[in-house]
């Protein structure tokens, strides 16, 4: 006798593959999108798949823990990828070399205006303070933000929420910025969207051109690495600053 | 591919070691990163296999990203209560920030440039 339909989704719903698999399956079908659309931003492929994915583990009850045993491989790779950004980086080394003035002050600003703005802003329009305090290191790469949130008492998963929202946002707007304000250079385009928007403003440079992406991954690693070490003086700060 | 890739993943396990070692606040792929980054500079350049595998994995660096964000999915609750001041600061902050730091850098790139060819 054939196993009915509902036992066989129980045991794949138990096993590693369906998560793993699902998320690839999304990320094919968002990505055969985006390239459909000439990599248009508005179709970010992070977003379409996120998207699909939460519909269809609402839609089938699945929790989201169930599916992040399988997507972990995923995840994991996130720390690899860390490691390789040193490989582009390295190919715009003279570059860089010769603009590394200009890249630390305008790291320093851009770092600054990412995290009082977004905490100003929102504790003006009266957010709950964990949830001011998730949205704080918003600009910098998750593994950076998430442990950032924690020790300003925010809390982690809705960090990892809100880095990708705003990646996501700097992915689809940075290119209407540039057009406002008539921004060319693909250095300083890929620099600017990485201080703002990490790995997501990233992967999106690096579609655009390697010298932009290269640009966005040494902004991405900088603003990590001073996000984390200035953001838990600054806050306390800000925060009797805004009563 | 492997060769290269269990190169990365050594550089990773450096960084973590030296993160929890030292208790720095930098996570340790980062410190990877760095770590790699130097050893590029000193064998001037990386081999053709690391070269094409760090390549593959950066081309979709976004569908690393789809694991985590898929967790919006806890957080209904409250992103329906503070949807409005989270929104608004997230997408104003984000742009300003964007807008700031490619007008500073493209007005501080271009005067350095400028001196460079006087000199």
């Amino acid at each position: 006798m054939r196993p009915a339909l509902g036992e066989i989704w129980v045991y794949l719903s138990a096993t590693p593959l369906l998560g793993l698999t699902l998320t690839l399956l999304a990320y094919q079908g968002a990505f055969w999108l985006y390239r459909r659309a000439n990599h248009h931003p508005l179709l970010n492929p992070v977003m379409i798949a996120v998207t699909a994915l939460v519909l269809v583990l609402t839609l089938t009850d699945t929790p989201y823990q169930t599916y992040f045993d399988g997507a972990q491989f995923v995840h994991f790779l996130l720390g690899p990828a860390t490691v390789a950004l040193a490989i582009p980086l390295y190919a715009q080394w003279e570059r860089l070399r010769g603009m590394l003035l200009p890249l630390l002050v305008t790291l320093a600003v851009g770092s600054l205006t990412a995290a009082i703005s977004a905490v100003g802003i929102a504790a003006l329009l009266g957010a709950s303070r964990e949830s001011v305090m998730s949205l704080a290191p918003k600009s910098v790469t998750m593994p950076i933000a998430m442990g950032v949130a924690e020790r300003l008492g925010g809390l982690p998963s809705l960090t990892a929420v809100l880095v990708m929202s705003t990646g996501i946002v700097g992915a689809v707007g940075a290119r209407y910025v540039y057009q406002l304000l008539r921004i060319d250079d693909h250095a300083v385009r890929g620099f600017a969207i990485g201080i703002a928007s990490h790995g997501i403003g990233t992967a999106r440079a690096f579609q655009v051109s390697e010298q932009a992406g290269a640009f966005a991954a040494l902004a991405m690693g900088l603003n990590g690495l001073l996000t984390a070490v200035s953001l838990p003086w600054i806050l306390p700060w800000l925060e009797s600053l805004l009563g | 591919m492997i060769g290269a890739l269990t190169l990365l993943l050594v550089f990773q396990l450096i960084g973590e070691a030296l993160a929890r070692g030292l208790g720095m606040p930098i996570p340790g792929p980062v410190i990877g990163m760095g770590l790699m980054f130097l050893a590029l500079v000193l064998r001037k350049g990386p081999n053709d296999e690391l070269r094409g595998t760090a390549t593959g994995i950066l081309q979709h660096l976004s569908l690393l990203f789809v694991p985590a964000g898929t967790g919006v999915m806890l957080h209904f609750q409250r992103l329906a209560d503070e949807w409005l001041p989270l929104t608004v600061a997230l997408v104003l902050s984000t742009l300003l920030s964007i807008a700031v730091s490619a007008l500073l850098l493209n007005t501080l790139a271009r005067r350095t440039k400028s001196k460079g060819e006087q000199a």
